[in-house]
């Protein structure tokens, strides 16, 4: 049993938490822009740019995290269950805001140019309605994230400060 | 001979002053119908889309113009841009809120004619909830048998209206406060 997690896994954990708290609130901010707003144009287009790179290390993740060790879980059994349903969740709700993200911006059938060079190509385009459901899954789910992510690190600190496990260490 | 006369003269008459009821092509037919909108993108140059989903019907007689009657209801929803997020946008509260609004209607009040083929068409739009009267500048671009039967009349109209008069709020910039409907209408005789 290893005292870390795997090297793969930090980096991406670290690098997601970065992006995902970007995304949340640039997502919320420019959604209320004006039209002459300097950022109407460019704050989506970024959006969109590194979301694709938060879903590509999710999929990194998510393999890394079932192909790799991990340390042994800590505290009371009760804490252990709530992490763990905890982490589930999280990746779930990830993949929903990434997918629901993808089918936003592909919803007329036109791929996404990544950072105006790399097409990722749209596959489902359904109905004329597809981005204002996908918009609401996509919102929603990100709050729902957000909370999750809010319970995540509590739980952390109590760990590290209230029962003071080494536990940032095998994050880090 | 004289009073058989007046009575044929009289029946072509009546037969010509009963208004035919039409029943618009739209997309569920044959799709001879199109509403179009047009606004300045800035100033610089025209955004041009369409409501893909409506349905009406008119009355029309060419010797009682004035007796002609139009009405129609669009699936706002149905808005088309050419771009998903735009129509996304303009679907949503900023726009045309088609979850509290899914409906827009037009039914004309009264017919003032121009000449032959020229007339206005004034009636009361219903749009985001608000209900305004319009004036539609149209004009007949034909009428008579169509190949399988039927009978059509098509027409063309374009009217401007102010997204302040209807309650959409949204600023796009001074040279976009007005949308130009340009609306080309088919129907079949019933």
């Amino acid at each position: 049993m290893t005292n870390k997690y795997s090297l793969i896994s930090r980096l991406c954990h670290w690098l997601s938490a970065v992006l995902v708290l970007a995304l949340f609130f640039v997502g919320i901010w420019m959604v209320e822009l004006s039209y002459y707003d300097d950022w109407y144009q460019v704050a989506p287009t970024q959006h969109k740019n590194f979301g694709i790179i938060l879903a590509a290390l999710t999929i990194i993740r998510i393999v890394a995290r079932f192909t790799s060790d991990k340390p042994a879980p800590i505290g009371e059994k009760w804490e252990q269950l709530t992490a763990s349903i905890t982490h589930k969740l999280m990746y779930l709700l990830l993949l929903t805001i990434l997918i629901s993200g993808y089918l936003i911006s592909t919803a007329s059938g036109k791929p996404i140019l990544w950072f105006d060079w790399l097409p990722i190509p749209a596959t489902i385009a359904y109905a004329d309605t597809q981005a204002d459901l996908a918009g609401d899954i996509h919102q929603y789910a990100a709050y729902v994230l957000i909370a999750l992510v809010v319970l995540h690190v509590a739980g952390a600190i109590k760990h590290q400060l209230i029962d003071k496990k080494p536990l940032f260490k095998r994050m880090i | 001979m004289k009073k058989l006369l007046f009575t044929l003269a009289t029946l072509v008459f009546a037969a010509n002053t009963y208004a035919a009821n039409y029943v618009i092509d739209d997309d569920n037919k044959g799709a001879h119908a199109f509403i179009n909108f047009k606004i300045k993108h800035l100033g610089y140059s025209w955004l041009t889309g369409r409501f893909n989903r409506f349905s009406g019907s008119f009355e029309y007689d060419a010797n009682k113009l004035a007796d002609s009657s139009v009405q129609v209801t669009i699936d706002t929803s149905s808005i088309d841009s050419n771009h998903a997020r735009r129509d996304k946008h303009l679907r949503s509260d900023d726009f045309l809120d088609v979850d509290k609004f899914p409906k827009a209607t037009f039914v004309s009040t009264s017919i003032k004619v121009v000449n032959d083929n020229e007339f206005k068409i004034i009636g009361d739009l219903t749009l985001h909830g608000v209900t305004k009267q319009i004036t539609i500048d149209a004009e007949k671009v034909g009428e008579g048998k169509d190949p399988w039967g039927g009978y059509r009349a098509g027409f063309a109209g374009t009217t401007e209206i102010a997204l302040k008069d209807f309650a959409i709020e949204k600023d796009l910039g001074p040279a976009s406060t007005h949308v130009i409907l340009e609306l080309h209408v088919e129907g079949m005789r019933k």
